[in-house]
């Protein structure tokens, strides 16, 4: 490569390794931004859902099809998973590299958990209840909004796998430093977005 | 720089991050409760319908804010751009499902 590089491996990291380049700030606000951006997002498929789910076409309400012991497992994982994924970037700006990995590694199983739970809570209510995403308009609106958000986790889960394949030779420095803290953001924020989600569709979905 | 002074900022910067942690392992626990009360008082069945709703909703909010806060470093400063990146989203997602909310009950 004709570029210098040198700048990206310092002798001594800094403190805040994510921030510490131009591209690094530029990604935090990108992806700040992003997040705005997924807020809106998200909002509307919750206002849509919340308008819907009495629209049940002789179906199951939301009180005979949720089960609350699944959903708490897999809420336990994904925000089990946001403080793993708090260990990785406190080990990141302690510039431990394995440890680092360690905990990324840990988040995403964590991560899969969670996901296979959903597949096996969406499997459970075609099989059992022949609730699907055309069933009702309740229907369409459930599997959009929480099949959504389970898109998101399976998208950080392909994220993060492919940056710890990717970077798993290359130690950390000033270029993967940002990557990986723009991940760790995301993650974050799905579990922001499955808080609301646990609230707003199953433990108010129980109360009615 | 000596090498001494060197080691005390190595230092100083350990300690700070070891707080930093700790506030974060603090705020998981307190997730953790809220997430326990929610799903408690939801199951047991023993809050009054009128209550229950508010309640959710509020724990709901202060778990995001400590996701926002503690866990994405809101509170740490150089964060006033994010801040008013997500507020932003925040205002406009009210905006959407208040929208949303009185074309489907009014």
């Amino acid at each position: 490569m004709s570029h210098d590089h040198s700048s990206l491996f310092p002798e001594v990291m800094p403190a805040a390794p994510e921030k510490a380049t131009l591209e690094g700030k530029n990604k935090f606000f990108g992806q700040w931004f992003f997040l705005g951006g997924e807020t809106v997002l998200f909002a509307s498929l919750f206002g849509t859902y919340l308008a819907l789910k009495n629209s049940t076409a002789g179906g199951p309400s939301t009180d005979e099809l949720f089960g609350l012991g699944l959903v708490f497992l897999m809420t336990m994982l994904l925000l089990t998973s946001s403080l793993t994924s708090v260990y990785a970037m406190y080990h990141m700006r302690n510039n431990d590299f394995k440890k680092m990995y360690l905990w990324l590694g840990i988040t995403g199983l964590l991560g899969i958990g969670f996901l296979a739970c959903e597949i096996y809570e969406f499997a459970h209510y075609i099989t059992e209840y022949g609730f699907s995403f055309r069933s009702s308009a309740f229907g369409s609106a459930f599997y959009a909004l929480v099949g959504f958000h389970g898109g998101h986790v399976l998208f950080g889960i392909c994220w993060l796998t492919t940056l710890l394949i990717r970077n798993a030779k290359r130690g950390l420095n000033l270029y993967n430093a940002p990557k990986f803290n723009t991940f760790s953001l995301f993650w974050h924020f799905i579990d922001v977005v499955w808080v609301f989600i646990f609230t707003v569709v199953y433990l108010m979905g129980k109360v009615g | 720089m000596t090498d001494n002074s060197n080691d005390q900022t190595e230092v100083f910067k350990r300690q700070k991050s070891k707080e930093e942690m700790q506030r974060q392992l603090i705020s998981f626990g307190l997730m953790i409760v809220f997430t326990l009360i929610a799903f408690a008082i939801v199951a047991t069945d023993t809050v009054d319908r009128i209550y229950i709703l508010p309640i959710l909703f509020i724990m709901a909010i202060v778990q995001a804010g400590f996701q926002f806060y503690y866990f994405m470093h809101l509170k740490d400063k150089g964060h006033e751009m994010p801040a008013l990146l997500i507020y932003g989203g925040v205002w406009a997602a009210f905006l959407t499902l208040a929208g949303l909310m009185v074309i489907s009950w009014w």
